[in-house]
């Protein structure tokens, strides 16, 4: 499997890469990372365990996207790497 | 009963939450044409967990992909009880047949609590000859002109005086009124001619459409009012509802003759004003 990358840099979105891993990662990088950086891990993980997924690593570049948002483009990039 | 419904590109989280702060009856969010092939997946997932989490206190329409790619997903993912209605491009009897198949079988086993209704987009010459056959089927809910389709399935040349969709225009319009459903007028795609939109939006009020379609916020207020009816056709409306409850029969107001057909127009005018929040 290679990663599986969906959303964008435009703002209100966020830009989510995710690849194989031995375990879950998460990094992030958000201009509001003070604020909602707990957050957006929180959703990001969230995410993962509805899809019971805990070997991947996930790039998140946030542009000030709502939790939906983050959680939408977890999901399809999940699935575009298995698709690879 | 809308005026003006707003085509939002669903793959931009943006404008899928700023949709429904425009003043427009209808949004029709768009997995169509307004998303490349690549992004059809990440803007379908994009829609469904914004409809899962934003409540929208307007009408919501989702324009699907008529294509044996997608066309199941799409009706899958929003088949939910926040969807209203099914805008199906290149609408013929086959797709229609299995676009009704599919919700009724959504609906019964996601237990919805309302019927979503499907909105043929007529935009081949096909379509505008059979549209009698096609707004006659169930679920019909209304109907859609696509005029930059139409014209470029009957190769001619789309203009700005619209003469070339005066055909479907009248056709549709027609059909959509012996059916009581709604009929949306094509969008006017230059957002930046506000002449030219009044112009057109009032041509295709005047042939019987009932609403018309914006691609861009600043179209919705030009289409609200000319889509509704004016002060001074609520007020007449007013006064002949007003002397025809004191009156039997034909009477004369500003002396014109006055008889049922026209208190029935006053009677809908003013129904559209009171919905319209215009009295």
């Amino acid at each position: 499997m290679k990663n599986g990358v969906c959303g964008s840099m435009e703002s209100n979105d966020c830009l989510i890469t995710v690849e194989p891993s031995d375990k879950t990662e998460i990094i992030i990088e958000s201009i509001v990372y003070d604020f909602y950086g707990m957050q957006i891990r929180e959703v990001i993980i969230d995410t993962l365990n509805e899809l019971n997924i805990d070997d991947v690593r996930v790039f998140c570049i946030d542009r000030g996207a709502l939790d939906y948002t983050i959680k939408a483009r977890v999901k399809v990039a999940v699935e575009r790497m298995r698709a690879r | 009963m809308i005026r003006s419904c707003l085509f939002v590109p669903a793959h931009n989280p943006g404008m899928l939450q700023t949709a429904d702060l425009f003043d427009a009856d209808a949004v029709i969010f768009d997995l169509e044409d307004a998303v490349s092939y690549e992004e059809k997946d990440a803007a379908r997932s994009l829609l469904v967990e914004f409809l899962k989490n934003f409540k929208i206190d307007i009408k919501v329409i989702v324009r699907i992909n008529n294509n044996p790619l997608w066309f199941y997903h799409d009706v899958a993912a929003i088949a939910t009880e926040r969807l209203d209605a099914v805008l199906l491009p290149k609408a013929d009897s086959e797709s229609l047949k299995k676009a009704l198949s599919l919700l009724i079988r959504f609906e019964k086993e996601r237990h919805l609590p309302k019927k979503i209704s499907l909105i043929p987009l007529l935009e081949t010459a096909t379509a505008i000859m059979n549209a009698e056959e096609l707004l006659a089927r169930p679920r019909i809910g209304g109907v859609m002109l696509g005029a930059e389709d139409f014209t470029a399935d009957m190769g001619i040349e789309r203009t700005k005086s619209g003469t070339e969709i005066l055909y479907p225009r009248m056709k549709i319009a027609l059909v959509a009124r012996a059916f009581h459903i709604i009929a949306i007028d094509t969008p006017f795609t230059d957002i930046n001619d506000e002449a030219g939109l009044i112009k057109d939006a009032t041509a295709a009020r005047t042939l019987g459409m009932s609403a018309k379609a914006a691609i861009h916020p600043r179209q919705i207020s030009h289409i609200n009012r000319i889509f509704a009816p004016s002060a001074a056709q609520i007020e007449r409306a007013q006064r002949i509802l007003k002397k025809s409850a004191d009156t039997a029969g034909v009477f004369s107001l500003d002396g014109k003759m006055i008889d049922q057909p026209i208190i029935e127009r006053a009677r809908k005018t003013v129904e559209k004003a009171k919905r319209y929040k215009l009295i």
